[in-house]
């Protein structure tokens, strides 16, 4: 038997679509990218940052000293390609909208610690073409860094710039590498995930435990009991551009 | 016949071409034995049957890795009924502790150079940068 | 293949200028692999300013790629006959952009090998998995439309019926490509510069000016270097349609300025306080953007003046004007301006590296090296046609 060349070619892209079109159309169900995690129900993690503690202690860096360990995370001495999931920013500039000529002196040019807000409402999540960002039902915004490609997207999503990109090998510039703990390679987005690996071992985020001061306080805000509610009852607390619809989950007393 | 030393010495590079499989390996000193991954002197059962472990680590780790990084889900037995730790560094390079002497045997041989080392930390290999 | 072999026969300019292209674009080459090997550390990027010279591009020429529109409308829905010679060049375009756009994308991937991830875990939420699909629709939608209407052409023949309504879609889906580009950034919330609906408007304008900038030039190209003429009519059109763009283009600038410079918004004005007139000691973009100011100030006057804009030689100079203008707006400007200052009030100046300046040119020369393989088919199928 004889088939027309069109014959064929029209019978082939009618089985490629026959063959593809439930795929497809499994994409676009708006199934959840995942399914939700095994966490205690309804446990929303948060931290509340106490600016006076954390002052009162100096020049202390335990805290990131104790998550770069604990993560791996390069010190680059190129500052244009650093990496960092938290840090020392001054108050001005992580709270620009309370920018004031006349600060009190507490916290005249003084720092506040900076990390991922790890949002309610994410815009790096709404941006990120392959879910390698996401968020978790018990609040944390998670990474995985075997299906970033590198898009950079959800950094420039980031209103708070929490994320930090691998222009190139991390490992040389890590000094003591944390077996247990992977490194990234080159090319992928990172930042603070709240030390997930830790909560699911029932231990608290690595800076937390490293803080001195007790300035920094991790809880779940679905518990109204916890450390964080409430110092959120007694403190008056700010959160860092609250007015883009973010709602994050560091809140600090300053 | 005026191009025929044009024509030799195409018709030279040309076998070379062709033989080179033999001449090269014969140069390098490949020879057809296979891989010996060295086993772990303690432990005799691994988290799947060894016939499985052969043909499909890979899509193990693969499910692995997504159940723990996308599900939380890092609890793991196996069909004898033993509980694991899904976890490259802390449950298999546990017990398959010398990367050079077990997985890379295989991998070299195979000629596949997984990218999972370019993050997880093999314990005996901190020195170098993970291949 | 697809009447390729009419590309390989050609005069020594022809293959002088085929050469040159496939030289820079080795040269290209081998900068990438560095860059595969490296890392992005190669580039002139930052924490900061993350998205640079590679985005710019891909952002420019998604607009040169939705220009073909601008010859497929009149010609295709209101019959505009004069257009109807030029419409295979304009699709031809189209093509060579959009795949200079892919390749853009491609070579800012972190991890490129997994580029397929967008594909493979769709994200509607995600304006990058739109732009990835509308990119490959456009691209799939040109190329079929301009090998079936070229190779009918060829057989003297009518194009057959099913390829108009694809050519009908493609009008829209040329905006539309360019909406989901703006869409990238405009829906922000931490980039104040991004943060603005008239983006989207921007963005068509200023690709409406751009690109049949760039097709008069070409069609000037083909008129002096072979036997193509595409006639004066469809010329003085097209430089009709530049000069209503630009002038919007302009216009919607200066909306843009005012709202930031008359509100007075710290947030809003430090972008454009950085882009013209240098922030916290750092004015690395202030000569190009004035300059973009003046071509683009210039280029109006001429298009304004319909006695200078029907003089040829004029309407070159001031095609290229325009083009470059709108590179350097829409390219450098936009991109860099918007991430700085970064959201924590960093002023970090980004200047492209050599590797990377190499790496845009290459594709540049693909882009060309496109465009003159399509358009000698073209061309050779409308001389074998016309001999006969």
């Amino acid at each position: 038997m004889s088939v027309s060349r069109r014959a064929f070619l029209g019978t082939a892209g009618l089985s490629a679509l026959g063959l593809t079109s439930k795929t497809a159309l499994d994409a676009f169900a708006l199934q959840p990218p995942h399914e939700p995690a095994p966490a205690p129900a309804g446990t929303r993690w948060a931290m509340v940052i106490d600016s006076k503690k954390c002052l009162e202690a100096g020049d202390c860096t335990k805290c990131l000293d104790a998550c770069h360990r604990t993560h791996n995370v390069p010190a680059i001495a190129n500052r244009a390609h650093e990496v960092k999931w938290i840090w020392k920013e001054p108050f001005e500039h992580a709270f620009p909208s309370l920018q004031t000529d006349y600060p009190p002196d507490a916290l005249r040019d003084k720092p506040v610690m900076v990390l991922c807000n790890h949002c309610d409402n994410p815009p790096c999540v709404r941006v990120c073409p392959t879910q390698a960002t996401w968020k978790r039902s018990d609040g944390i915004v998670m990474m995985d860094w075997h299906r970033c490609i590198g898009c950079r997207y959800c950094v420039a999503g980031c209103p708070y710039g929490s994320r930090s990109f691998n222009w190139s090998d991390p490992r040389p510039s890590i000094a003591q590498i944390t077996p247990d703990f992977p490194t990234r390679s080159k090319g992928v987005v990172e930042k603070c995930t709240f030390c997930e690996e830790r909560l699911a071992k029932g231990e608290p985020p690595a800076c937390v435990a490293a803080c001195q001061a007790k300035a920094l306080v991790f809880g779940n805000l679905n518990d109204p009991e916890s450390d964080v509610r409430s110092l959120l009852r007694s403190h008056f607390t700010i959160r860092r551009k609250p007015e883009l619809g973010t709602r994050p989950a560091i809140y600090y007393i300053v | 016949m005026r191009d025929r030393h044009v024509i030799i010495a195409a018709l030279v590079v040309f076998v070379g071409l062709l033989t080179f499989p033999i001449w090269y390996a014969r140069a390098a000193g490949t020879t057809a034995r296979g891989p010996e991954p060295k086993l772990p002197a303690t432990e005799k059962t691994c988290v799947m049957p060894v016939e499985y472990m052969r043909a499909s680590h890979m899509a193990l780790l693969l499910t692995w890795r997504d159940d723990v990084v996308r599900r939380q889900d890092r609890a793991y037995v196996s069909p004898d009924g033993k509980a694991y730790t899904k976890s490259l560094t802390g449950t298999c390079l546990r017990c398959h502790a010398n990367k050079a002497e077990f997985c890379d045997r295989c991998h070299t041989y195979a000629g596949v150079t997984p990218y999972c080392w370019d993050c997880h930390v093999a314990p005996a290999s901190l020195k170098g940068s993970g291949t | 293949m697809f009447m390729f072999e009419k590309a390989v026969v050609g005069s020594r300019r022809y293959w002088a200028w085929v050469l040159g292209l496939l030289v820079i674009m080795g040269l290209a080459f081998l900068a990438y692999l560095r860059q595969l090997s490296v890392g992005l550390a190669i580039t002139g990027l930052s924490r900061d300013v993350t998205w640079g010279l590679y985005i710019a591009q891909f952002t420019f020429l998604v607009g040169v790629a939705a220009s073909a529109v601008m010859v497929v409308l009149p010609y295709y829905l209101h019959d505009f006959k004069a257009f109807g010679r030029i419409t295979i060049l304009g699709e031809f375009l189209a093509i060579s952009a959009v795949t200079m756009c892919m390749l853009f994308i491609f070579v800012d991937m972190g991890q490129p090998m997994r580029v397929l991830n967008v594909m493979l875990y769709p994200t509607p939420n995600s304006m990058m998995f739109w732009d990835m699909v509308s990119l490959a629709g456009y691209l799939g939608l040109n190329a079929v439309i301009a090998l079936v209407t070229l190779g009918a052409e060829r057989k003297r023949m009518a194009p057959p019926t099913w390829v108009k309504p694809l050519i009908i879609l493609s009008i829209p889906w040329a905006v539309s490509i360019h909406t989901v580009t703006a869409f990238l950034y405009n829906g922000l919330p931490g980039r104040s510069f991004w943060l603005t609906a008239i983006l989207a408007p921007r963005f068509l304008a200023s690709a409406f000016a751009a690109g049949p900038a760039l097709l008069i030039l070409l069609c000037l190209v083909l008129r002096r270097l072979t036997s193509f003429d595409a006639g004066r009519e469809p010329v003085r059109k097209l430089a009709v349609i530049v000069t209503y763009a630009m002038l919007l283009n302009v216009f919607f600038i200066l909306l843009e300025l005012f709202t930031a410079l008359y509100s007075q918004i710290p947030e809003h004005v430090e972008h454009f306080e950085y882009l013209y007139l240098g922030l916290h000691g750092q004015a690395t973009l202030v000569p190009w953007m004035w300059t973009s100011s003046v071509l683009a100030v210039a280029s109006l006057v001429v298009l304004l003046v319909p006695a200078l804009r029907r003089r040829e030689s004029w309407l070159a100079v001031t095609c290229a004007m325009v083009f470059a203008s709108l590179w350097i707006d829409k390219g450098l400007g936009l991109i860099v301006g918007g991430f700085v200052p970064s959201p924590l009030g960093a002023v970090t100046s980004y200047v492209p590296s050599v590797p990377e300046v190499l790496i845009v040119l290459g594709i540049w020369a693909l882009g060309f090296l496109m465009v003159t393989v399509f358009y000698k088919i073209a061309l050779s199928v409308r001389e074998e046609v016309a001999a006969s």
